[in-house]
Protein backbone atom coordinates (compact mmCIF):
# COMPACT_ATOMS: atom_id res chain seq x y z
CA UNK A 1 0.00 0.00 0.00
CA UNK A 2 1.46 3.31 -1.00
CA UNK A 3 -0.21 6.62 -0.45
CA UNK A 4 1.20 10.05 -0.97
CA UNK A 5 0.31 13.57 -0.25
CA UNK A 6 2.57 16.59 -0.46
CA UNK A 7 5.26 15.50 1.97
CA UNK A 8 4.17 12.37 3.76
CA UNK A 9 4.70 8.91 2.36
CA UNK A 10 3.04 6.01 4.08
CA UNK A 11 4.04 2.49 3.39
CA UNK A 12 2.92 -0.80 4.89
CA UNK A 13 5.68 -2.79 6.54
CA UNK A 14 5.45 -6.38 7.60
CA UNK A 15 4.75 -5.34 11.16
CA UNK A 16 3.25 -1.88 10.95
CA UNK A 17 3.52 1.35 9.02
CA UNK A 18 6.50 3.34 7.85
CA UNK A 19 5.88 7.05 7.49
CA UNK A 20 8.55 8.97 5.60
CA UNK A 21 8.80 12.73 5.88
CA UNK A 22 11.01 15.02 3.88
CA UNK A 23 13.04 18.07 4.81
CA UNK A 24 10.20 20.60 5.02
CA UNK A 25 9.88 22.50 8.33
CA UNK A 26 9.06 20.18 11.21
CA UNK A 27 5.95 22.06 12.37
CA UNK A 28 4.40 21.72 8.93
CA UNK A 29 5.25 18.05 8.73
CA UNK A 30 3.86 17.39 12.17
CA UNK A 31 0.64 19.20 11.35
CA UNK A 32 0.34 17.34 8.06
CA UNK A 33 0.90 13.99 9.74
CA UNK A 34 -1.64 14.67 12.47
CA UNK A 35 -4.26 15.89 10.04
CA UNK A 36 -3.59 12.84 7.89
CA UNK A 37 -4.17 10.58 10.86
CA UNK A 38 -7.32 12.44 11.83
CA UNK A 39 -8.67 12.07 8.31
CA UNK A 40 -8.53 8.27 8.46
CA UNK A 41 -8.68 7.37 12.15
CA UNK A 42 -9.74 3.78 11.54
CA UNK A 43 -6.79 3.13 9.26
CA UNK A 44 -4.29 4.29 11.83
CA UNK A 45 -6.02 3.03 14.98
CA UNK A 46 -3.75 0.63 16.85
CA UNK A 47 -0.93 0.90 14.30
CA UNK A 48 2.74 0.34 15.05
CA UNK A 49 4.40 3.27 13.42
CA UNK A 50 8.00 3.86 12.36
CA UNK A 51 8.94 7.34 11.26
CA UNK A 52 11.65 8.22 8.78
CA UNK A 53 12.45 11.90 9.26
CA UNK A 54 15.24 12.19 6.67
CA UNK A 55 17.78 14.74 7.91
CA UNK A 56 15.49 16.64 10.30
CA UNK A 57 17.20 17.63 13.51
CA UNK A 58 14.79 16.86 16.32
CA UNK A 59 15.14 17.37 20.04
CA UNK A 60 13.54 15.60 22.94
CA UNK A 61 10.60 18.02 23.08
CA UNK A 62 9.76 17.47 19.41
CA UNK A 63 9.69 13.72 19.71
CA UNK A 64 7.88 13.65 23.04
CA UNK A 65 5.16 15.88 21.67
CA UNK A 66 4.92 13.74 18.56
CA UNK A 67 4.75 10.54 20.56
CA UNK A 68 2.04 11.97 22.82
CA UNK A 69 -0.04 13.24 19.93
CA UNK A 70 0.18 9.86 18.24
CA UNK A 71 -0.60 7.84 21.34
CA UNK A 72 -3.68 10.01 21.97
CA UNK A 73 -4.85 8.69 18.62
CA UNK A 74 -4.12 5.09 19.45
CA UNK A 75 -0.87 4.91 17.48
CA UNK A 76 2.26 3.38 18.93
CA UNK A 77 5.46 5.09 17.80
CA UNK A 78 8.26 2.56 18.10
CA UNK A 79 11.04 3.80 15.82
CA UNK A 80 12.46 7.01 14.46
CA UNK A 81 14.92 6.67 11.63
CA UNK A 82 17.07 9.64 10.79
CA UNK A 83 20.19 10.64 8.93
CA UNK A 84 20.94 13.18 11.63
CA UNK A 85 23.03 11.88 14.53
CA UNK A 86 21.34 14.38 16.87
CA UNK A 87 17.92 13.04 16.06
CA UNK A 88 19.16 9.50 16.40
CA UNK A 89 20.49 10.26 19.87
CA UNK A 90 17.23 11.91 20.84
CA UNK A 91 15.30 8.86 19.72
CA UNK A 92 17.60 6.58 21.65
CA UNK A 93 17.17 8.72 24.76
CA UNK A 94 13.44 8.15 24.51
CA UNK A 95 13.91 4.42 24.11
CA UNK A 96 12.82 4.41 20.47
CA UNK A 97 14.40 2.13 17.93
CA UNK A 98 16.55 3.92 15.35
CA UNK A 99 16.85 1.07 12.88
CA UNK A 100 14.05 -0.75 11.24
CA UNK A 101 15.03 -3.80 9.31
CA UNK A 102 13.38 -2.70 6.12
CA UNK A 103 12.27 -6.05 4.83
CA UNK A 104 13.02 -6.15 1.15
CA UNK A 105 10.37 -8.57 0.07
CA UNK A 106 12.34 -9.80 -2.90
CA UNK A 107 15.41 -10.52 -0.87
CA UNK A 108 14.39 -12.33 2.21
CA UNK A 109 11.00 -13.49 3.10
CA UNK A 110 9.41 -15.93 5.46
CA UNK A 111 6.05 -16.85 4.00
CA UNK A 112 3.11 -17.76 6.18
CA UNK A 113 0.84 -20.66 5.39
CA UNK A 114 -2.65 -20.59 6.70
CA UNK A 115 -5.01 -23.38 5.83
CA UNK A 116 -3.22 -25.79 3.56
CA UNK A 117 -1.04 -27.25 6.27
CA UNK A 118 1.94 -29.22 5.10
CA UNK A 119 0.60 -29.62 1.58
CA UNK A 120 1.12 -25.97 0.74
CA UNK A 121 3.71 -25.13 -1.90
CA UNK A 122 5.32 -21.84 -2.80
CA UNK A 123 5.80 -21.32 -6.51
CA UNK A 124 8.58 -18.94 -7.53
CA UNK A 125 8.67 -18.03 -11.17
CA UNK A 126 12.09 -16.39 -11.28
CA UNK A 127 15.78 -16.87 -10.69
CA UNK A 128 16.91 -16.53 -7.10
CA UNK A 129 20.06 -14.44 -6.99
CA UNK A 130 22.90 -14.09 -4.51
CA UNK A 131 21.61 -12.80 -1.18
CA UNK A 132 18.04 -14.05 -1.61
CA UNK A 133 16.68 -16.23 1.16
CA UNK A 134 13.32 -17.95 0.91
CA UNK A 135 11.80 -19.61 3.96
CA UNK A 136 8.57 -21.50 3.67
CA UNK A 137 6.56 -23.80 5.88
CA UNK A 138 5.74 -26.19 3.04
CA UNK A 139 7.15 -27.22 -0.34
CA UNK A 140 9.00 -24.85 -2.65
CA UNK A 141 8.96 -24.99 -6.43
CA UNK A 142 11.27 -22.74 -8.44
CA UNK A 143 10.89 -22.19 -12.15
CA UNK A 144 14.29 -20.61 -12.69
CA UNK A 145 17.80 -20.96 -11.32
CA UNK A 146 19.02 -20.90 -7.73
CA UNK A 147 22.30 -19.01 -8.01
CA UNK A 148 25.30 -19.34 -5.69
CA UNK A 149 24.61 -17.40 -2.50
CA UNK A 150 20.83 -17.88 -2.68
CA UNK A 151 19.17 -19.97 0.03
CA UNK A 152 15.92 -21.90 0.24
CA UNK A 153 14.70 -23.27 3.55
CA UNK A 154 11.53 -25.34 3.26
CA UNK A 155 9.75 -27.60 5.68
CA UNK A 156 8.75 -29.85 2.78
CA UNK A 157 10.34 -30.79 -0.56
CA UNK A 158 12.19 -28.47 -2.91
CA UNK A 159 11.89 -28.81 -6.66
CA UNK A 160 13.94 -26.65 -8.99
CA UNK A 161 13.17 -26.53 -12.66
CA UNK A 162 16.50 -24.99 -13.49
CA UNK A 163 20.04 -24.96 -12.17
CA UNK A 164 20.69 -25.49 -8.50
CA UNK A 165 23.92 -23.77 -7.48
CA UNK A 166 22.99 -22.28 -4.13
CA UNK A 167 22.01 -23.76 -0.76
CA UNK A 168 18.82 -25.71 -0.19
CA UNK A 169 17.50 -27.05 3.10
CA UNK A 170 14.50 -29.34 2.74
CA UNK A 171 12.57 -30.83 5.62
CA UNK A 172 13.89 -28.02 7.78
CA UNK A 173 11.71 -28.98 10.75
CA UNK A 174 13.07 -32.49 10.78
CA UNK A 175 11.23 -34.28 7.98
CA UNK A 176 13.78 -36.89 6.86
CA UNK A 177 11.54 -38.00 4.00
CA UNK A 178 11.95 -34.68 2.18
CA UNK A 179 13.67 -34.62 -1.21
CA UNK A 180 15.43 -32.00 -3.30
CA UNK A 181 15.39 -32.23 -7.07
CA UNK A 182 16.84 -30.05 -9.77
CA UNK A 183 17.41 -30.21 -13.50
CA UNK A 184 21.05 -29.21 -13.19
CA UNK A 185 22.36 -30.30 -9.87
CA UNK A 186 25.47 -28.54 -8.58
CA UNK A 187 24.49 -27.12 -5.19
CA UNK A 188 26.87 -25.27 -2.92
CA UNK A 189 25.44 -27.18 0.03
CA UNK A 190 22.43 -29.37 0.67
CA UNK A 191 20.58 -30.06 3.88
CA UNK A 192 17.72 -32.42 4.53
CA UNK A 193 16.37 -32.38 8.08
CA UNK A 194 19.58 -32.27 10.15
CA UNK A 195 21.86 -33.90 7.58
CA UNK A 196 24.30 -31.56 5.89
CA UNK A 197 26.31 -32.20 2.80
CA UNK A 198 28.88 -29.92 1.24
CA UNK A 199 29.04 -29.68 -2.54
CA UNK A 200 27.81 -33.08 -3.63
CA UNK A 201 30.11 -33.33 -6.58
CA UNK A 202 32.52 -30.81 -7.92
CA UNK A 203 31.75 -31.72 -11.50
CA UNK A 204 29.07 -29.72 -13.12
CA UNK A 205 26.16 -31.94 -13.91
CA UNK A 206 23.67 -31.14 -16.52
CA UNK A 207 21.56 -34.11 -15.54
CA UNK A 208 18.46 -33.98 -13.39
CA UNK A 209 19.11 -35.41 -9.96
CA UNK A 210 17.20 -36.14 -6.77
CA UNK A 211 18.74 -35.91 -3.31
CA UNK A 212 17.30 -37.76 -0.31
CA UNK A 213 18.40 -39.44 2.88
CA UNK A 214 19.26 -43.05 2.01
CA UNK A 215 18.75 -46.18 4.10
CA UNK A 216 22.12 -45.63 5.81
CA UNK A 217 20.95 -42.26 7.05
CA UNK A 218 23.17 -40.10 4.89
CA UNK A 219 22.41 -37.59 2.19
CA UNK A 220 22.71 -38.93 -1.30
CA UNK A 221 22.00 -37.55 -4.77
CA UNK A 222 21.06 -39.82 -7.64
CA UNK A 223 20.50 -39.26 -11.32
CA UNK A 224 16.88 -39.10 -12.13
CA UNK A 225 15.66 -41.54 -14.74
CA UNK A 226 12.16 -41.95 -16.06
CA UNK A 227 11.77 -45.59 -15.04
CA UNK B 1 15.68 15.05 -25.65
CA UNK B 2 16.17 14.93 -21.90
CA UNK B 3 19.35 13.34 -20.63
CA UNK B 4 19.74 9.67 -19.90
CA UNK B 5 21.00 9.08 -16.37
CA UNK B 6 23.29 6.05 -16.37
CA UNK B 7 24.76 4.64 -13.16
CA UNK B 8 27.77 2.35 -13.30
CA UNK B 9 28.04 -0.07 -10.40
CA UNK B 10 29.45 -3.49 -9.53
CA UNK B 11 29.15 -4.57 -5.93
CA UNK B 12 32.79 -5.63 -5.75
CA UNK B 13 35.49 -3.00 -5.71
CA UNK B 14 38.34 -2.80 -8.16
CA UNK B 15 36.58 -4.27 -11.17
CA UNK B 16 36.83 -1.06 -13.19
CA UNK B 17 33.72 1.01 -12.50
CA UNK B 18 35.53 4.32 -12.43
CA UNK B 19 37.62 3.44 -15.47
CA UNK B 20 34.45 2.46 -17.31
CA UNK B 21 32.76 5.75 -16.42
CA UNK B 22 35.78 7.77 -17.57
CA UNK B 23 36.08 5.85 -20.81
CA UNK B 24 32.39 5.91 -21.61
CA UNK B 25 32.27 9.62 -20.85
CA UNK B 26 35.16 10.33 -23.21
CA UNK B 27 33.68 8.09 -25.90
CA UNK B 28 30.25 9.70 -25.66
CA UNK B 29 31.65 13.22 -25.57
CA UNK B 30 33.96 12.59 -28.55
CA UNK B 31 30.87 11.47 -30.39
CA UNK B 32 29.20 14.82 -29.89
CA UNK B 33 27.05 14.17 -26.79
CA UNK B 34 27.14 16.55 -23.90
CA UNK B 35 28.13 14.47 -20.88
CA UNK B 36 28.27 15.19 -17.16
CA UNK B 37 29.98 12.61 -14.94
CA UNK B 38 29.27 12.50 -11.24
CA UNK B 39 31.71 10.84 -8.88
CA UNK B 40 29.42 9.16 -6.37
CA UNK B 41 32.21 7.79 -4.23
CA UNK B 42 32.12 10.51 -1.60
CA UNK B 43 35.25 10.44 0.52
CA UNK B 44 37.28 8.31 -1.89
CA UNK B 45 37.23 10.29 -5.08
CA UNK B 46 39.01 8.85 -8.10
CA UNK B 47 37.20 9.85 -11.24
CA UNK B 48 38.91 13.25 -11.30
CA UNK B 49 42.32 11.55 -11.35
CA UNK B 50 41.44 9.19 -14.17
CA UNK B 51 40.05 12.07 -16.21
CA UNK B 52 43.15 14.11 -15.34
CA UNK B 53 41.16 16.94 -13.79
CA UNK B 54 42.31 16.67 -10.19
CA UNK B 55 44.11 20.00 -10.10
CA UNK B 56 41.08 21.95 -11.34
CA UNK B 57 38.72 21.08 -8.53
CA UNK B 58 37.38 24.01 -6.56
CA UNK B 59 33.88 22.89 -5.58
CA UNK B 60 32.52 19.38 -5.24
CA UNK B 61 29.20 17.57 -5.11
CA UNK B 62 28.72 18.16 -1.38
CA UNK B 63 29.24 21.90 -1.92
CA UNK B 64 26.42 21.83 -4.46
CA UNK B 65 24.11 19.83 -2.22
CA UNK B 66 24.79 21.97 0.82
CA UNK B 67 24.35 25.14 -1.21
CA UNK B 68 27.88 26.52 -1.02
CA UNK B 69 28.07 26.90 -4.77
CA UNK B 70 25.90 26.77 -7.86
CA UNK B 71 25.71 23.57 -9.89
CA UNK B 72 27.59 25.18 -12.80
CA UNK B 73 30.47 26.13 -10.55
CA UNK B 74 31.08 22.51 -9.59
CA UNK B 75 30.99 21.30 -13.19
CA UNK B 76 34.61 21.03 -14.28
CA UNK B 77 35.16 21.18 -18.00
CA UNK B 78 37.48 18.57 -19.50
CA UNK B 79 40.91 19.58 -20.83
CA UNK B 80 40.27 18.41 -24.38
CA UNK B 81 36.57 17.78 -24.79
CA UNK B 82 34.50 20.95 -24.39
CA UNK B 83 31.25 19.00 -23.90
CA UNK B 84 32.52 16.75 -21.09
CA UNK B 85 32.08 17.85 -17.48
CA UNK B 86 32.86 16.31 -14.12
CA UNK B 87 31.18 16.90 -10.79
CA UNK B 88 33.81 15.59 -8.38
CA UNK B 89 33.22 13.83 -5.07
CA UNK B 90 34.19 15.44 -1.79
CA UNK B 91 37.45 14.24 -0.30
CA UNK B 92 36.85 15.14 3.28
CA UNK B 93 33.29 13.95 3.80
CA UNK B 94 31.64 10.56 3.66
CA UNK B 95 28.56 8.97 2.10
CA UNK B 96 26.28 10.35 4.82
CA UNK B 97 26.76 13.86 3.42
CA UNK B 98 24.50 12.93 0.50
CA UNK B 99 21.04 11.36 0.39
CA UNK B 100 19.18 9.58 -2.38
CA UNK B 101 16.92 12.61 -2.57
CA UNK B 102 19.90 14.91 -3.10
CA UNK B 103 21.02 12.73 -5.99
CA UNK B 104 17.54 12.81 -7.49
CA UNK B 105 17.45 16.61 -7.32
CA UNK B 106 20.92 16.92 -8.79
CA UNK B 107 20.09 14.56 -11.65
CA UNK B 108 16.86 16.42 -12.28
CA UNK B 109 18.72 19.72 -12.62
CA UNK B 110 21.25 18.12 -14.97
CA UNK B 111 18.73 16.40 -17.22
CA UNK B 112 17.91 19.60 -19.09
CA UNK B 113 21.60 20.53 -19.36
CA UNK B 114 23.08 17.57 -21.20
CA UNK B 115 22.57 14.30 -23.10
CA UNK B 116 24.10 11.88 -20.60
CA UNK B 117 24.64 11.94 -16.87
CA UNK B 118 27.08 9.18 -15.87
CA UNK B 119 27.21 8.32 -12.19
CA UNK B 120 30.14 6.40 -10.76
CA UNK B 121 28.87 4.32 -7.86
CA UNK B 122 31.03 3.35 -4.90
CA UNK B 123 31.65 -0.36 -4.29
CA UNK B 124 29.34 -2.18 -1.93
CA UNK B 125 25.59 -2.29 -1.57
CA UNK B 126 25.19 0.27 1.19
CA UNK B 127 24.17 3.87 1.24
CA UNK B 128 26.57 5.24 -1.36
CA UNK B 129 25.40 2.61 -3.82
CA UNK B 130 21.74 3.28 -3.04
CA UNK B 131 22.35 7.01 -3.60
CA UNK B 132 24.04 6.35 -6.92
CA UNK B 133 21.27 4.18 -8.33
CA UNK B 134 18.40 6.36 -7.04
CA UNK B 135 18.23 8.71 -10.06
CA UNK B 136 19.29 6.12 -12.68
CA UNK B 137 17.28 5.51 -15.83
CA UNK B 138 19.67 2.76 -16.68
CA UNK B 139 22.22 0.82 -14.65
CA UNK B 140 25.38 -0.74 -16.02
CA UNK B 141 26.80 -3.54 -13.91
CA UNK B 142 30.55 -4.02 -14.35
CA UNK B 143 32.11 -7.36 -13.52
CA UNK B 144 35.35 -9.20 -14.14
CA UNK B 145 35.45 -12.79 -15.30
CA UNK B 146 36.23 -14.06 -11.82
CA UNK B 147 33.92 -15.84 -9.44
CA UNK B 148 33.81 -13.35 -6.58
CA UNK B 149 33.11 -10.40 -8.88
CA UNK B 150 30.35 -12.33 -10.64
CA UNK B 151 28.73 -13.29 -7.31
CA UNK B 152 28.71 -9.66 -6.21
CA UNK B 153 27.27 -8.62 -9.55
CA UNK B 154 24.51 -11.20 -9.04
CA UNK B 155 23.69 -9.68 -5.66
CA UNK B 156 23.61 -6.19 -7.13
CA UNK B 157 21.32 -7.30 -9.95
CA UNK B 158 18.99 -8.83 -7.37
CA UNK B 159 18.85 -5.51 -5.51
CA UNK B 160 18.28 -3.58 -8.74
CA UNK B 161 15.37 -5.87 -9.53
CA UNK B 162 13.95 -5.41 -6.04
CA UNK B 163 14.28 -1.61 -6.34
CA UNK B 164 12.64 -1.74 -9.73
CA UNK B 165 15.63 -0.32 -11.53
CA UNK B 166 15.50 -3.17 -14.04
CA UNK B 167 18.09 -5.90 -14.11
CA UNK B 168 20.66 -3.57 -15.64
CA UNK B 169 23.03 -4.27 -18.50
CA UNK B 170 26.32 -6.06 -18.09
CA UNK B 171 29.87 -4.98 -18.90
CA UNK B 172 32.41 -7.77 -18.63
CA UNK B 173 35.71 -6.02 -18.04
CA UNK B 174 39.27 -7.35 -18.35
CA UNK B 175 38.54 -10.46 -20.30
CA UNK B 176 41.70 -12.33 -21.24
CA UNK B 177 41.15 -14.69 -24.20
CA UNK B 178 44.46 -16.47 -23.57
CA UNK B 179 43.51 -17.41 -20.01
CA UNK B 180 40.08 -18.50 -21.12
CA UNK B 181 41.60 -20.79 -23.72
CA UNK B 182 43.70 -22.36 -21.01
CA UNK B 183 40.47 -22.62 -18.97
CA UNK B 184 41.99 -20.47 -16.25
CA UNK B 185 39.35 -17.78 -16.53
CA UNK B 186 35.60 -17.73 -16.75
CA UNK B 187 34.48 -17.04 -20.28
CA UNK B 188 31.93 -14.39 -21.18
CA UNK B 189 29.54 -17.26 -21.76
CA UNK B 190 30.06 -18.59 -18.21
CA UNK B 191 29.39 -15.15 -16.75
CA UNK B 192 26.27 -14.57 -18.81
CA UNK B 193 25.08 -18.05 -18.01
CA UNK B 194 24.92 -17.17 -14.33
CA UNK B 195 23.80 -13.55 -14.48
CA UNK B 196 21.38 -13.93 -17.37
CA UNK B 197 20.99 -10.21 -18.16
CA UNK B 198 21.54 -8.12 -21.25
CA UNK B 199 25.19 -7.82 -22.27
CA UNK B 200 26.22 -4.33 -23.34
CA UNK B 201 29.95 -4.81 -23.70
CA UNK B 202 33.03 -6.95 -23.29
CA UNK B 203 36.28 -5.15 -22.64
CA UNK B 204 39.49 -7.09 -23.20
CA UNK B 205 42.33 -6.95 -20.70
CA UNK B 206 44.67 -4.21 -21.88
CA UNK B 207 47.54 -2.58 -20.04
CA UNK B 208 46.83 0.56 -22.02
CA UNK B 209 43.78 1.09 -19.80
CA UNK B 210 45.93 1.33 -16.68
CA UNK B 211 48.47 3.55 -18.39
CA UNK B 212 45.71 5.82 -19.65
CA UNK B 213 44.20 6.04 -16.17
CA UNK B 214 47.52 6.99 -14.64
CA UNK B 215 48.11 9.66 -17.27
CA UNK B 216 44.60 11.03 -16.93
CA UNK B 217 43.81 10.32 -20.57
CA UNK B 218 41.27 7.48 -20.83
CA UNK B 219 42.10 4.88 -23.44
CA UNK B 220 38.86 5.31 -25.36
CA UNK B 221 40.43 8.42 -26.86
CA UNK B 222 43.07 6.20 -28.47
CA UNK B 223 41.78 4.96 -31.84
CA UNK B 224 44.23 2.03 -31.90
CA UNK B 225 43.35 0.53 -28.52
CA UNK B 226 41.19 -2.63 -28.44
CA UNK B 227 39.85 -1.81 -24.99
CA UNK B 228 39.19 1.73 -26.19
CA UNK B 229 37.26 0.31 -29.13
CA UNK B 230 35.22 -1.83 -26.73
CA UNK B 231 34.30 1.24 -24.65
CA UNK B 232 33.46 3.23 -27.79
CA UNK B 233 31.15 0.40 -28.83
CA UNK B 234 29.42 0.44 -25.44
CA UNK B 235 28.93 4.19 -25.80
CA UNK B 236 27.29 3.68 -29.19
CA UNK B 237 25.06 0.97 -27.75
CA UNK B 238 24.03 3.39 -25.00
CA UNK B 239 22.90 5.72 -27.76
CA UNK B 240 20.74 2.94 -29.12
CA UNK B 241 22.91 1.80 -32.00
CA UNK B 242 23.20 -1.87 -32.79
CA UNK B 243 26.95 -2.54 -32.78
CA UNK B 244 28.34 -6.05 -33.20
CA UNK B 245 30.55 -7.38 -30.42
CA UNK B 246 34.31 -7.44 -30.90
CA UNK B 247 35.72 -10.80 -31.82
CA UNK B 248 38.17 -11.26 -28.98
CA UNK B 249 39.02 -14.86 -29.66
CA UNK B 250 40.54 -15.62 -33.02
CA UNK B 251 39.35 -19.23 -32.94
CA UNK B 252 35.82 -17.97 -32.90
CA UNK B 253 34.50 -20.37 -30.28
CA UNK B 254 33.77 -17.60 -27.79
CA UNK B 255 32.20 -15.59 -30.55
CA UNK B 256 29.94 -18.43 -31.53
CA UNK B 257 28.84 -18.93 -27.94
CA UNK B 258 28.16 -15.23 -27.61
CA UNK B 259 26.13 -15.17 -30.76
CA UNK B 260 24.08 -17.98 -29.37
CA UNK B 261 23.66 -16.29 -26.03
CA UNK B 262 22.73 -12.90 -27.36
CA UNK B 263 20.44 -14.36 -29.97
CA UNK B 264 22.30 -12.76 -32.89
CA UNK B 265 23.16 -14.80 -35.93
Amino acid sequence: MNETNSMIHIKGLRDGLLVSLDDAPWEEQLAALVSRVDAQPSFFQGARLALDVASQILHVNDLVSLRDQLSERGIFLWAVVSESPTTEQTAQLLGLATRISKPRPEESRAYAVDDLGEDAALFLDRTLRYGTRIEFAGHVVVLGDVNPGAEIVAEGNVIIWGRLRGMVHAGSKGNREAVICALDFSPMQLRIADEVSAAMDSQTHSKPQVARINEFGSLQAENWSPD
Amino acid sequence: MPAQVVTVTSGKGGVGKTTAVANLAVALASNGSKVVCIDGDIGLRNLDVILGLENRIVYDIVDVIEGRCRLKQAMIKDKKLPNLYLIPAAQTRDKNAVSANDMNHLAKDLRSECDFVLIDSPAGIERGFKNAIAPADRVLVVTNPEISAVRDADRVIGILEAEEKGPGALIINRLNPVLIKKQDMLSAGDVLDLLAIELIGIVPEDEGVLIGSNRGTPVSADPKSRAGQAFRNIARRLKGENVPFLDLDSSGSLWERLQKLTGRK
